[in-house]
């Protein structure tokens, strides 16, 4: 099969070996990997401000890029969300509603496509260590996966997967939410930290590096030792 | 910044740092999570009960004309009166009568949030009219003038020793940190006030059109004794909280119990017909119902957001809200807190001056997922944003979001960005956390991760041109 990867800006910009990662695995289970090098940003940033028509203007371009494409993967739950759920929202009653959907019936967040398009649970990955997975919101209630990610850690040799206390709860990212109240956020990252660090976990990994930007600056500024890995790189572990 | 945004800014930021507190509404929390999961269980099939819950306040909202005049027919037919109020104006001013024509000298009240909402107990006061609170939790807040902290747990926020010590001030009592001897303390005040009382104003969680009755559900009594010991009973209700059928109470009366208070069943569910019919012994001599308006039309006009109407005012949302569970809820000043409110008190009180609590969201979808009547709650949020947008673009946003377009839909441009960035992200680390920082509202509580050496699009070229990776 080839698979089209969908790298989100800040991914591509700040976390690229999660997308290298993604790329190793993808090929290690007999696919070939394509990576439209034209792609940008999915537009969420205005999307989530109210900017819908600056939105449309990013995401119409991003149409272009993936219309060729045979299956879509997307290197963050959140990021794909916007392609699965909000791209159909956006393009409503518009001349490009048709193929928001048939982009959206095409994507797949990365553990999905593991899991649910290719059946695989186990991709012969080994990762010696204490592990506690965060659920990305976008991901989890957007998309409906907890499962597979869960199911895909447990597969990996080596490997002690540690629920969190309230794994559900947000981590206080939510984009710009971040920066227009950094208090509230840094709040929900405290709460968030503190059921992280208690779980003795060395390593707190999500299927979404926006969670696990706004988990580790809060986890390194109060000098804790756990580190931060997408789901993509502990799979690519050997 | 308009002022309540401003005020939620500044509240938000002193809730945030009183860790104690904090930590005490998740432990006030715990025990209603806990107890939610053993009574959700119970229904066997949860989603399926919320989609017919769902169901049955879709056909009711989407028929409130119909519904709202055979709740009236029927309500009339017993001798009830029922006074349509557009806005809080008229509904204040109906009630402000009905004291002055019945003399009205004593009145209490059982918790209705509509009363908060029209700002009721203001009026009477100003107007010479005392009132008492019969919830214990409202009447804590009451005592203390402090609004209710959470539309279903008023008092959710303080802890014993607090309100030992404000029935010790207000109320002249011993202090204690027995919970019985408070409620003791409590009810010995109110039993006074239930017997002097000759007007009874209470709320209603839902109106059954097709019997004209009034549905009130309560844990401790106090609504029972608002509406049967006064001679006049006042009830101030939502248009929204009309039923079809009395048969609709057999999935929403537990429903409320378990969202609202993770119970199999409130304690006490009341269904009130009218005024004392002849031959009956007990009851009003007058029965009032105002059906309160202001402004839900809006949300009625509003096919994005009419499910919003769907509410039954149960507060689960606020209970799994991390937002309202880190800022608290008197950081909304609000009526209605958390996801619901910051959904519809733009819509009952002004977009441009309320928008900042759909922004005050990260969107996480908590809300939605536990609605038991499944309001689209954070995607409402999301709605807000663009419709506060639609009608008044911020100015430096706008351009910032134009430059976004102008960069992102030129691929060589973003492409050259990105091999800057990591230089961008290291001489943001010589400023990180100072004034001069462009990042500082996150940087202040946060550290940026390191810059990586290569973008991704700059590996995947090196990679097509056979390089090293």
């Amino acid at each position: 099969m080839k698979v089209t990867l969908f790298v989100p800006c800040f991914v591509d910009q700040l976390f690229p070996h999660a997308a290298v990662s993604m790329v190793e695995v993808i090929e290690r289970l007999g696919h070939t990997v394509d990576y439209p090098e034209e792609q940008t940003c999915c537009g969420q940033p205005p999307f989530n401000s109210g900017y819908w028509d600056q939105a449309r203007a990013v995401a119409e371009r991003t149409l272009r890029v993936f219309r060729d494409a045979e299956v879509v993967v997307a290197g963050s739950g959140s990021c794909g969300t916007m392609f699965k759920v909000f791209y159909p929202e956006l393009f409503h009653h518009t001349p490009f509603e048709a193929e928001a959907k048939a982009l959206a019936a095409k994507t797949y967040e990365f553990s999905e496509f593991l899991v649910k398009k290719l059946g695989v649970t186990d991709v012969g990955a080994r990762f010696d260590g204490r592990v506690t997975f965060h659920d990305g919101c976008h991901a989890l209630r957007e998309l409906k996966l907890k499962e597979e990610p869960r199911q895909l850690l447990r597969a990996v040799r080596g490997l002690d997967l540690v629920e969190m206390k309230e794994a559900e709860t947000c981590c206080g990212f939510g984009g710009t939410f971040a920066v227009k109240f950094p208090q509230i956020s840094t709040a929900m990252d405290e709460v968030k930290c503190h059921s992280i660090v208690e779980t003795g976990a060395d390593v707190v990994v999500s299927n979404d590096s926006s969670c696990l930007m706004q988990i580790t600056g809060y986890l390194n500024r109060h000098g804790q030792a756990v580190r931060g890995m997408h789901l993509a790189e502990i799979l690519a572990s050997r | 910044m308009s002022t309540a945004a401003s005020t939620f800014q500044h509240d938000a930021t002193a809730a945030a740092a009183d860790r104690p507190r904090r930590d005490f509404i998740r432990f006030a929390l715990s025990g209603y999570f806990a107890k939610r999961r053993v009574t959700q269980d119970a229904y066997g099939d949860w989603q399926a009960a919320r989609q017919a819950a769902a169901e049955i306040k879709f056909e009711a909202v989407n028929h409130l004309d119909t519904y709202l005049e055979e709740f009236t027919r029927n309500a009339e037919a017993r001798g009830t009166k029922v006074f349509w109020a557009s806005n809080s104006a008229q509904a204040r001013d109906y009630i402000l009568n009905l004291c002055r024509e019945k003399e009205i000298r004593s009145i209490v009240k059982s918790k209705t949030m509509t009363s908060e909402e029209i700002h009721l107990n203001d009026a009477l006061e100003h107007a010479g009219y005392g009132v008492v609170e019969s919830d214990l939790g409202e009447l804590i807040v009451q005592l203390r003038k402090e609004a209710p902290y959470h539309f279903v747990f008023p008092c959710m926020h303080l802890k014993r020793d607090e309100i030992s010590a404000t029935f010790e001030e207000k109320l002249g009592s011993a202090p204690t940190d027995d919970p019985e001897e408070l409620t003791m303390i409590a009810r010995r005040h109110l039993r006074q006030e239930f017997c002097r009382a000759d007007l009874g104003i209470s709320g209603a969680n839902f109106l059954i059109a097709e019997t004209g009755t009034l549905s009130i559900t309560e844990n401790e009594g106090n609504a029972r004794l608002t509406a049967a010991l006064p001679r006049i009973h006042v009830a101030l209700v939502g248009i929204e909280k009309v039923l079809p059928k009395l048969a609709d109470l057999a999935l929403l009366l537990p429903m409320l119990g378990t969202a609202g208070a993770a119970q199999l069943l409130t304690a006490y569910n009341s269904l009130y017909g009218g005024p004392r019919q002849p031959g009956e012994v007990d009851g009003p001599e007058e029965f009032h119902i105002v059906l309160l308006d202001n402004h839900r039309t809006r949300l009625l006009a509003d096919p994005e957001q009419r499910d919003s109407l769907h509410c039954i005012r149960c507060g689960a949302c606020l209970n799994v809200c991390p937002i309202f569970k880190n800022v608290g809820g008197h950081t909304y000043g609000t009526t209605y807190q958390g996801p619901i409110g910051s959904v519809i008190t733009p819509h009952l009180r002004g977009l441009q001056d309320w928008k900042h609590l759909s922004n005050a969201s990260s969107l996480c979808g908590a809300c939605t997922e536990t609605c038991p009547v499944k309001i689209d709650l954070h995607h409402h949020l999301l709605q807000n944003r663009r419709n506060a947008v639609a009608q008044k673009p911020v100015g430096w946003e706008k351009a910032l979001y134009r430059g976004f377009v102008f960069l992102m839909n030129r691929p060589g441009l973003y492409r050259l960005s990105g091999k800057f960035s990591p230089l961008g992200l290291r001489l943001q680390a010589v400023v990180q956390g100072t004034v001069l920082d462009p990042l500082r509202a996150w940087t202040k509580t946060r550290d940026l991760p390191p810059a990586p050496p290569k973008t991704f699009k700059q590996l995947w070229a090196e990679r097509r041109a056979g390089g090293p990776r």
